[in-house]
């Protein structure tokens, strides 16, 4: 029996304010454990939260850009359960009335095609402390540095029907939060965290089948390799004849499988009711006209100018434009080179991202600047290196830093241009291929490329390669 | 010169700025009182002696540099339910009996600020939960009209010792009476403020929604110094409400007349003693006298007051005090074999019978299937409960009653009866849910036990009703009595 993959994800993203949602300590990451937990953060007698008017902007930031509803009421509530790293027994969430209502994310399909997938809903929370239970012998440690800090929590419907689909959606949320610079999107240290919902059904169904959610998935490939395993598991499950059962599950990513945490019986009730120590946000249509003015161009309306303007696939448009840093770059170099943004873009994806992977370095710690970048490829648009020439010219700026025309010059790696100096190179190897001349002018014409060959090699690659040609053809007909 | 301690802070203020004595004097008069009657009374769980002259000293200095301000150099006491800096803060619980908070309250911060000393901390119904200061972890405190009954609670502690004359004011708290209802039961002048005009801040949570911080002093002008300085919005509470503070001194002599006083017909009827009616019929006549309208108002959603409480209160108090769970603060039990162990008995330890049954009613009222029969039902009759209300003051100023059914009742006639305690606060709580002002004010005595009258106004018309309270005051002399072994 054929099954069909439901996927619904819930991520939250760490909201990029300086100090945390409910109090003035610091957000920072990395700081000596409990040093940046206040009083409000440690639940302390008496202390009181009071809300971060960023977070709420960063929030109706988020709502605008997903083309959502940003709520002129949204009501803080208490969702409450015991836990050490808990410290007020309580977390402040939104529940029945939250932030941001029914958005949608675009994602392009591995067949070209374009899928919405809907966005249920986003809100604000704060984030608990961690828990550490190694380094600590019959006992656990408790850091509440992270308890406090902003969350936006958002979550989709159960619109994806595979692995890859939910990936490129996140892939996408991730990209947003950056280009609208409201979340760092660290997956490592935990900024932006995904759960996710699976269910699978036989093909024709209608009716949902019981989803089990994954926790624990801090990188895109866990997140693809637990979701697989999930929807292989609950196969197994179908066809031998048991059912799925509602529950918790959580990846392990050194044994790559997901195992039950916890069943829905033994799920919390969280008790929500509203937060009387915090009034509900009211939002004024001026408050978000002014968020709206600050909102950047995003990913998608770049991707659709660089398709329509620059004349970019569709891909090499959303891989341009996945990260706002690899887009500044691109659009940097373009202004330097004056168009051809073909060729950008090529470099761009090609020589550019390879060496930045190899090294594994980010785009704005780029050890070929764009200035740099466009400065190469002027030289191969008024010919003075081919294309060839200058991937070799592009390895050493990387590894010694200098400029292309410092490298060209000093390598002595111009462009021969020179028609008679190349005529001279062809007569000589003519001489020195009877054989393969006479062949050729009997009719073997794929023997062209054996003397394009041995021009450019004679030449160190140096040769104009339209003049090769040309004057190839014409000595060659003899 | 009349005894210091027979004196009203107003009197007390203007023998400072006069140097009749100094701030210093002053603290060691009461702090002797204290050391004599607190023993029998155990009005006060922490004394700061210490920190009390030190502060007397400044205050002093200040007088004499001539940069002291109204209330420099007064002393009063804390209920133990506001955080002071190095000083412990039990909120009457031993959940907090060996909690020093790090940090000053709002209302102690802005006191302090306006030179008010700390003579010590007063006890309370353990969390602000009880109505006749029995629940205390310390022990119940003793009515200086008679050591036998109860002071009314929870603000039972600062009741007591206003009353006793061992401090000459003291901050107390209101979520459903815990100030008027002891300030009646006592023969004071309380007054529990609108919701938002006093910062919560620092002041450990009961009930967040209807908590309110106020006053216990022998006379409503002695409240309206204090309040001046206590009120105000606070940007570390987001629901005090940011609105000027009027001068509530300037307004205490605004005449009366024409004054409309809407009569509570719910609070006259069933459960109300006859002779405590009496009395206050009596009250109203005076007011009558100066040139004040008497109309009798319904409003028909109040007798709803008591059961919407016990939802909404214990609702949130359930959440409020889940801080409390050994982990960083306050008691923890003794070698918890893992963190549910833990958990349950530091818990099952820390807090007291009360508190443990509105804990359980609150986690119960929240609970999936449960809560919109409950808390969302409470919520709608509080809204209603509200209307009442702001229709009644369409028709009139302030509105009046009794504060309490009875006076103070004997100690432990009540504590296995819950039901009986809670009824106590029928006549108060209504201001709570609709977070109204609201004072109580003595108005003659039965068997010679104190009765309160008690005068509800409209958001923010706390200067209406501390005008209302100080006119009645200068017609009548129930609140100079002093109890006859505290004189």
């Amino acid at each position: 029996m054929p099954f069909e993959t439901v996927i619904g994800l819930e991520i939250h993203a760490q909201l990029a304010t300086k100090t945390k949602i409910f109090s003035t300590a610091s957000t920072a990451f990395g700081a000596a454990p409990n040093s940046q937990a206040n009083l409000v953060d440690l639940g302390y007698p008496g202390v009181l939260p009071v809300l971060n008017l960023e977070a709420v902007r960063m929030a109706a930031k988020f709502g605008l850009a997903i083309g959502a509803t940003v709520s002129q009421r949204s009501v803080f509530a208490r969702k409450n359960y015991f836990y050490p790293d808990l410290p007020k027994g309580y977390q402040i969430s939104q529940y029945e009335k939250p932030i941001v209502e029914k958005g949608r994310m675009d994602i392009l399909l591995e067949d070209g095609s374009v899928k919405t997938i809907g966005i249920t809903r986003a809100h604000l929370e704060e984030d608990a402390g961690k828990s550490l239970h190694e380094d600590f012998q019959g006992s656990s440690g408790i850091d509440l540095n992270r308890a406090g800090t902003p969350l936006l929590e958002i979550v989709s419907e159960p619109d994806m029907r595979s692995a890859k689909e939910a990936i490129a959606y996140l892939k996408k949320i991730h990209t947003l939060v950056r280009y609208l610079e409201i979340c760092d999107g660290n997956m490592q240290e935990g900024s932006f965290r995904c759960d996710a919902n699976v269910s699978v059904r036989p093909v024709g169904q209608e009716k949902f089948g019981t989803r089990c959610e994954i926790k624990n998935l801090n990188s895109f490939r866990f997140i693809e390799k637990a979701i697989n395993y999930e929807v292989a598991r609950q196969i197994e499950e179908i066809e031998a004849g048991r059912k799925i059962v509602q529950e918790t599950r959580l990846y392990d990513p050194d044994k790559g499988e997901t195992r039950a945490l916890r069943s829905k019986e033994e799920a919390n009730d969280y008790r929500y009711f509203p937060d009387p120590d915090l009034l509900p946000v009211v939002i004024e249509t001026a408050f978000i006209d002014t968020v709206r003015g600050t909102l950047p161009e995003l990913p998608d309306q770049k991707a659709a100018r660089y398709a329509e303007k620059f004349g970019l696939s569709a891909y090499d448009a959303s891989v341009l434009t996945a990260s706002r840093e690899m887009a500044d770059f691109y659009e940097a170099v373009l202004k330097e080179l004056g168009g051809n943004e073909k060729l950008a873009a090529n470099w761009v994806m090609g020589e550019l991202s390879g060496a930045l992977n190899k090294d594994s370095v980010e785009v704005t710690e780029s050890r070929v600047n764009a200035n740099r970048l466009a400065g190469l490829l002027k030289r191969i648009v008024d010919e003075t290196i081919s294309g060839k020439i200058a991937k070799e010219v592009f390895e050493q700026m990387w590894s010694e830093g200098a400029d292309a025309d410092a490298i060209i010059e000093a390598k002595g790696l111009k462009q021969i241009t020179d028609t008679s100096a190349i005529e001279k190179v062809i007569d000589d190897i003519m001489a020195a291929n009877p054989k393969q001349l006479a062949d050729y002018r009997s009719g073997k014409d794929k023997l062209f490329g054996f003397f394009v060959g041995q021009v450019m090699k004679s030449t160190g690659g140096k040769a104009n390669p339209g003049q090769v040609n040309d004057l190839l053809k014409a000595k060659l007909a003899g | 010169m009349t005894e210091l301690h027979h004196q009203t802070l107003a009197e007390l203020a203007a023998g400072l700025r006069a140097r009749r004595f100094s701030s210093v004097e002053l603290a060691r008069h009461f702090l002797a009182r204290i050391e004599r009657s607190n023993p029998e009374l155990n009005a006060l769980v922490t004394v700061t002696a210490d920190q009390a002259l030190a502060a007397a000293a400044r205050a002093d200095e200040r007088i004499a540099s001539g940069s002291a301000g109204p209330l420099t150099g007064l002393p009063i006491v804390h209920k133990d339910i506001f955080c002071t800096d190095g000083v412990l803060t039990t909120c009457g619980s031993r959940m907090l009996s060996n909690f020093v908070a790090p940090y000053d309250a709002t209302v102690v911060e802005r006191l302090s600020q306006a030179g008010v000393i700390t003579l010590g901390k007063a006890n309370m119904d353990e969390f602000a939960m009880g109505s006749s200061n029995e629940t205390s972890w310390y022990g119940p405190v003793k009515n200086p009209w008679d050591l036998k009954k109860v002071p009314g609670g929870s603000s039972g502690g600062s009741a007591a010792a206003v009353a006793a004359r061992i401090a000459p004011a003291a901050t107390g708290t209101d979520t459903g009476g815990s100030i008027r209802q002891p300030a009646a039961l006592t023969s004071l002048t309380g007054i529990k403020p609108t919701y938002g005009r006093v910062s919560r801040y620092g002041m450990i949570a009961f009930a967040s929604s209807l908590d309110q911080a106020g006053t216990l002093t022998l006379t409503a002008e002695d409240s309206a110094m204090l309040l001046g300085a206590m009120a105000g919005f606070d940007p570390r509470d987001s629901t005090s409400v940011d609105a000027p503070v009027p001068d509530y001194v300037a307004t205490l002599d605004q005449p009366l007349a024409g004054l409309r006083i809407g009569l509570l017909k719910e609070f006259f009827e069933k459960g109300l003693d006859e002779a405590n009616g009496k009395l206050v019929r009596d009250a109203l006549k005076v007011f009558e006298a100066m040139g004040a309208k008497l109309v009798e108002v319904s409003l028909p959603n109040l007798p709803l007051s008591v059961p919407t409480y016990y939802v909404v209160a214990p609702a949130e108090c359930s959440s409020n005090l889940s801080r409390f769970d050994g982990v960083r603060f306050g008691y923890r039990c003794e070698n918890p074999v893992n963190l549910i162990d833990l958990y349950k008995r530091s818990r099952g330890e820390g807090f007291g019978a009360e508190v443990k049954r509105r804990i359980m009613t609150g986690t119960y009222v929240l609970s999936a299937g449960y809560y919109d029969a409950y808390y969302l039902q409470a919520q709608k009759i509080r809204r209603l409960i509200a209307d009442d209300f702001e229709a009644a003051f369409k028709e009139v100023d302030v509105l009046m009653g009794p504060t309490s059914p009875t006076t103070a009742f004997d100690i432990g006639a009540k504590v296995d009866d819950p039901i009986t305690m809670y009824l106590n606060d029928i006549y108060t709580i209504g201001a709570n849910l609709a977070g109204l002002p609201a004072m109580s004010i003595p108005c003659g005595f039965l068997g010679g036990l104190p009765v309160g009258l008690q005068v509800i106004g409209p958001h923010f018309a706390e200067g209406k009703l501390l005008n209302v309270a100080h006119r009645y005051q200068q017609e009548t002399q129930w609140h100079k009595e002093i109890p006859a072994n505290y004189k």
